[in-house]
């Protein structure tokens, strides 16, 4: 195992361990956008699609570069762009909420 | 150079974790996105400076970006509120697409023989990006309905699907050990397609939440594997996030359907035949129908009104008429609250997002541990074009698929008011007894006129 190799397997686990962290608190209303939210985040596979189409020089490269970031960027840009859709729905609610500050009392 | 582009990946991977850390608190979401776009923009501009292009490269990275922007923008923008569940699943599948294809390319371009540590991170994301894609396209055409959304099963079921993975596995071998030719591994990736579809067609409908979940978190990791081939950093951080909080959030969400993860997903073998005749043995009940206007009467002389909202409002775009017969019960008096099940409408969040777009007050929606005390209370329950959540079986019939799922009490309301379409069952494809229920009145049609009709009987009493 070449270093290089061992420093990414290194990122690999602690980013295992941030990505179960970071989340771990999400209320259930935000399951929804959270979910459309790392969807986009994997929409990084672009730079990858990229990687392989920058150097594309036969046919089959050069359709499967295409294809790739075709895909792709859908993923990034649509994935963004509708969690910011979903998401601005839940700011009109916010500001909704605040100037009538009613508490409901609980029953019990 | 090399050092510049190295701080730039840990810049946008802060940026993501930031940005998912924002996307789980109300307050912070909407700039957590933001956040995570500006990660993915330097991610993307960091790529560059060190790419050797061929013509046709320059060429078809603008081609592509101009189509995949183009459709994302569009399609994102769009889509109707209702159908925001499918599009994540189509965004989510192409991810999975775009990750199987890079591997291939760069197992075309390490030849018959390349090191293990190369080949078995493109292997990996060849079958889980290729799975992925397929099984969310499945998702899609069932949400979408283009196909129905109850379980589909045929006996040997879990034999072929058994074949399939070991088939996969036997390719896989044989790329890793023997010879990465292009027959074999693209031989695996249409098995993995076939996998996928295999996968998710005995998942009911109303489950696709999970299985996207759970696709999401697999395009994660096949962009981590892709991440290893091709020695970028930015790839193994952001795919391994998304893989690791993508499976926490998948584990949430069967929580909070109170089921596990494994009943999601293969919990319809050997149960639907057992549903089926539970419905055939129901067949000849009746059950109860009103006119607007005795409804109208009814509601507009209660004293409590709870609303249980579900996909078919979503569906009928009924949530602006909803709140219109709110209003106009509360000027009479009638104390409305509405009941949001946690897996209401098709995901999570979702009534709630419908019904804030209707400037419904935040006060006025409850989550179901906090109103299911009150539905003893409550003169009228009004069930619009919601189903499974309030069916009772999910508490009394062991051999039911949502059976342990926590349900909104409707049945013990003095009266509940059924607004559906027809006697269809809902997306779990049962049947729901609740409707038989002598307490129960059926108003059948669109969700949006049989509102509409409620408001003008509401008016007229």
């Amino acid at each position: 195992m070449n270093n290089e190799l061992l420093n990414e397997f290194t990122f690999f686990v602690l980013a295992i361990f941030v990505g179960i962290e970071v989340i771990s608190k999400v209320p259930t209303i935000l399951h929804t956008p959270l979910m459309s939210g790392t969807n986009a985040i994997h929409g990084i596979i672009l730079v990858g699609a990229i990687v392989i189409a920058a150097g594309a020089d036969s046919p089959v490269n050069i359709v499967l570069g295409l294809v790739a970031v075709i895909l792709a960027t859908t993923n990034v840009v649509g994935g963004f762009v509708v969690t910011d859709r979903m998401l601005e729905m839940f700011k009109g609610r916010q500001t909704a909420k605040a100037p009538t500050p009613t508490p409901t009392p609980k029953p019990k | 150079m090399t050092t510049l582009i190295a701080i730039a990946y840990l810049i946008a991977a802060v940026l993501f974790i930031l940005g998912l850390r924002q996307l789980s608190s109300p307050k912070s979401a909407r700039n957590g996105n933001f956040t995570a776009a500006a990660g993915m923009v330097i991610a993307l501009g960091a790529t560059f400076p060190l790419l050797h292009f061929t013509t046709a490269g320059v060429v078809i990275i603008a081609v592509g970006v101009i189509i995949g922007g183009a459709v994302g923008t569009v399609g994102a923008r769009m889509v109707k509120m209702t159908a925001i569940p499918q599009m994540v699943a189509l965004f989510n599948g192409v991810g999975g697409g775009a990750a199987a294809l890079v591997a291939v390319a760069e197992l075309l371009r390490f030849g018959a023989h390349p090191a293990f540590t190369e080949a078995f991170p493109s292997v990996f994301s060849i079958v889980i990006g290729s799975v992925s894609f397929a099984g969310s396209m499945v998702a899609f055409a069932k949400l979408q309905e283009l196909m129905t959304g109850t379980p589909i099963t045929y006996p040997g079921q879990q034999l072929v699907n058994g074949l399939l993975a070991a088939a996969i596995i036997g390719f896989a071998i044989a790329v890793l050990v023997i010879a990465s030719v292009p027959f074999s591994f693209v031989s695996l990736m249409v098995l993995a397609l076939v996998l996928g579809v295999a996968f998710v067609l005995p998942i009911g409908g109303a489950d696709m939440p999970v299985v996207i979940s759970l696709l999401n978190a697999f395009t994660g990791l096949a962009v981590a594997a892709s991440g290893f081939t091709l020695n970028n950093f930015a790839l193994i951080v952001a795919g391994t996030l998304v893989g690791a909080s993508g499976s926490l959030l998948t584990k949430l969400m069967s929580d909070a359907m109170g089921r596990s993860l494994a009943n999601v997903l293969f919990g319809a073998f050997g149960q639907v035949h057992a549903g089926a005749t539970a419905a055939a043995g129901k067949e000849g009940r009746s059950v109860r129908t009103a006119s607007a206007e005795d409804l109208g009467t009814l509601l507009a002389y209660s004293q409590r009104v709870i609303i249980v909202p579900g996909y078919g409002l979503a569906v009928a775009q009924a949530q602006h008429a909803v709140r219109e017969l709110a209003v106009l019960l509360e000027k009479r008096g009638v104390d409305v609250s509405y009941a949001i099940h946690p897996v209401a409408g098709r995901m999570p969040g979702h009534m709630n997002v419908l019904l804030a777009e209707a400037n419904v007050p935040y006060e006025q929606l409850k989550e179901m541990d906090e109103i299911n005390d009150e539905f003893k209370n409550a003169d009228v329950v009004l069930v619009v074009g919601a189903n499974d959540v309030v069916n009772p079986a999910a508490r009394s019939s062991p051999g039911s698929p949502i059976y342990g799922m926590p349900i909104l009490n409707a049945d013990q309301a003095k009266n509940i008011v059924f607004m559906k379409r027809s006697m269809r069952p809902g997306f779990a494809g049962i049947d729901n007894d609740l409707m038989y229920d002598p307490k129960t009145i059926m108003f059948f049609g669109d969700a949006k006129d049989s509102m509409t009709k409620l408001i003008n009987a509401v008016k007229a009493a």
